[in-house]
């Protein structure tokens, strides 16, 4: 019978050979092999040390954006809390106050704003749903993993980006409310 | 050699003897994973210390701290009494093995060597005999179906191989005419000849041996005693802590003991090409004395001797990570109707050829 892919091989069960009666050689060319493998670069990633790279279009961690001159993008319409399909952005809007023009850029902002990294699954529909351009997914950050579960509850103080360039590399550290005020009063000071 | 002396550097060697035997085995448990690593493209513990090197500290403190578990029904004194006698066994048989020829200080001349018998041999494989009876205790102790099996194919396996193991060392008896190990090994050190290694005289016993050798210390394509598949963990199912850790090392130490045996007996011991040529053109081109060139190539001969020791270890392990296990009944015809009429056959023909003078 015609067999469907023709790479059907027909099994002989001949008597084994002398050379094949006697183990040795197909045991060195077992042998041979493993040695071949014994030098063969090895495709292990030693994690902690070694990191791949993430892909361009990964979505990591939130950050929430500010305009080129520090102010908050943000001005809490909700769009992506309504876009998000697992429900894990809330926030609360309030009104910018006079003298606070340079913390907020419209005249209306997110008082609190926060995500829940346990709920989210990290499908990117609220940074298309921003109409502000405020929400993104970075590309090189993912959610670290943490004991207690409140700690998945991502607010302002982890979401905004630092406020210059010069604190870039405070991002993702947690600031209190006091390093906050720090920071904004320090910000006042370089616009002024 | 029996003043006080000598027999406080008997001591001496002995005591070096059984650290060097628990250190090996401690990082051989180390290099099995990193080399079957390799063999399977990974690359093996590397986590704690520098290339993981503090592995088997740290397998020893899990050891250490893992419970003491002992079967309901278990013979509790032969329960603690097998894993002691595998060890004890293992230990004892490295004592005749000469790791290097002679060192010379002044007048006082000092041998490398444990003890030095008539027998050694016959010591060795008397001892290495005797190791069966670790694992066959264990086995009937744990009051285990799946132990039980193990120790029973471990004693016939290991009965069955001692067999054709004895048979090919008779060849290489025929030869050198002793038991002595230390005789064997200077009766290879001739040089500049063709047949001054016992592996080209008997490389067919050579090979039966190290295929016995395989199958008496339990290894990969023989482990039938702890065969996983079969038989849950073989002799050492019930065994937990540091008993197993015992069973484990002694393995280990067998391994160890038995490279030590094919380098001393096939492949020379101490000796190494041209080491002669070498004393001779230090003493008459470089102005050493006899003694210091004597001293300078024992010392290189027993740093050479673990060279073989460990390329044997090697290979036991890269053996071990390539074949795949024999059935029972295979480990059996092999043993019985292939290896010992080999190894009769071996000693026709090393007596033809003696008789006839070409070896």
């Amino acid at each position: 019978m015609q067999s469907l892919s023709n790479r059907a091989k027909q099994v002989e069960k001949k008597p084994m050979t002398l050379a094949e009666r006697a183990y040795l050689p197909a045991i060195f060319q077992g042998l041979s092999i493993t040695m071949r493998h014994f030098f063969m670069k090895k495709p292990t990633i030693r994690y902690p040390e070694e990191q791949r790279p993430f892909s361009p279009v990964f979505r990591g961690l939130h950050v929430l954006k500010r305009d080129e001159q520090g102010r908050e993008r943000c001005t809490a319409c909700g769009l992506c809390a309504v876009a998000c399909p697992a429900e894990a952005i809330t926030m609360v809007a309030g009104e910018r106050k006079k003298g606070e023009e340079n913390l907020y850029r419209e005249e209306k902002y997110a008082i609190s704003y926060e995500i829940n990294m346990l709920r989210c699954i990290f499908c990117g529909l609220c940074e298309e749903a921003c109409p502000k351009a405020a929400v993104y997914l970075q590309a090189d950050k993912m959610a670290p993993p943490r004991f207690e579960r409140d700690e998945f509850i991502y607010g302002k103080n982890r979401l905004v980006e630092p406020v210059s360039p010069d604190d870039r590399s405070k991002r993702g550290i947690q600031l209190t409310e006091e390093q906050a005020q720090q920071l904004r009063t320090k910000m006042d000071a370089q616009l002024a | 050699m029996l003043e006080l002396p000598a027999l406080g550097w008997q001591s001496i060697v002995i005591f070096v003897v059984f650290a060097l035997s628990l250190l090996i085995a401690t990082y051989c448990t180390y290099a099995e994973r990193v080399i079957a690593a390799f063999l399977q493209d990974r690359v093996g513990p590397d986590r704690a210390g520098p290339y993981g090197l503090a592995q088997p500290l740290a397998d020893a403190v899990k050891m250490f701290t893992k419970e003491e578990f002992f079967p309901s029904g278990a013979n509790t004194a032969l329960f603690i009494f097998g894993p002691c006698l595998a060890m004890i066994t293992a230990l004892m048989s490295s004592a005749v093995i000469p790791f290097g020829n002679v060192l010379e200080f002044g007048s006082n001349y000092f041998f490398l060597q444990g003890i030095e018998v008539n027998i050694g041999l016959l010591w060795v494989f008397g001892v290495v005999s005797l190791g069966v009876y670790g694992i066959m205790i264990g086995g009937w102790a744990s009051n285990n179906k799946f132990s039980l099996l193990g120790a029973i194919r471990a004693a016939s396996q290991n009965i069955s191989y001692e067999l054709a193991m004895g048979l090919s060392l008779i060849a290489v008896l025929m030869i050198s005419g002793t038991l002595s190990l230390r005789d064997i090994t200077l009766q290879q050190s001739v040089a500049g000849e063709w047949h001054f290694w016992n592996i080209v005289k008997q490389p067919l016993g050579f090979i039966i041996f190290l295929v016995c050798a395989f199958a008496e210390t339990n290894r990969t394509p023989f482990d039938l005693p702890e065969c996983e598949t079969e038989l849950v963990g073989g002799y050492h199912t019930e065994y937990s802590s540091m008993k197993l850790g015992l069973y484990l090392f002694s393995e280990y130490v067998n391994i160890f003991v038995a490279s030590a045996v094919m380098s001393v007996l096939y492949f020379g011991g101490f000796n190494f090409p041209f080491q002669y040529e070498l004393r001779d053109w230090l003493v008459s081109n470089q102005d050493w004395t006899l003694a210091g060139a004597q001293n300078l190539i024992t010392i290189l001969g027993t740093v050479l001797l673990f060279g073989k020791i460990f390329g044997f270890i090697f290979f036991f392990m890269w053996v071990r990570w390539t074949l795949p296990r024999f059935r029972y009944d295979q480990l059996m015809r092999l043993g019985w109707t292939i290896l010992i009429p080999l190894s009769i056959f071996n000693i026709l023909l090393t007596g033809g050829l003696i008789t006839f003078g070409i070896i």
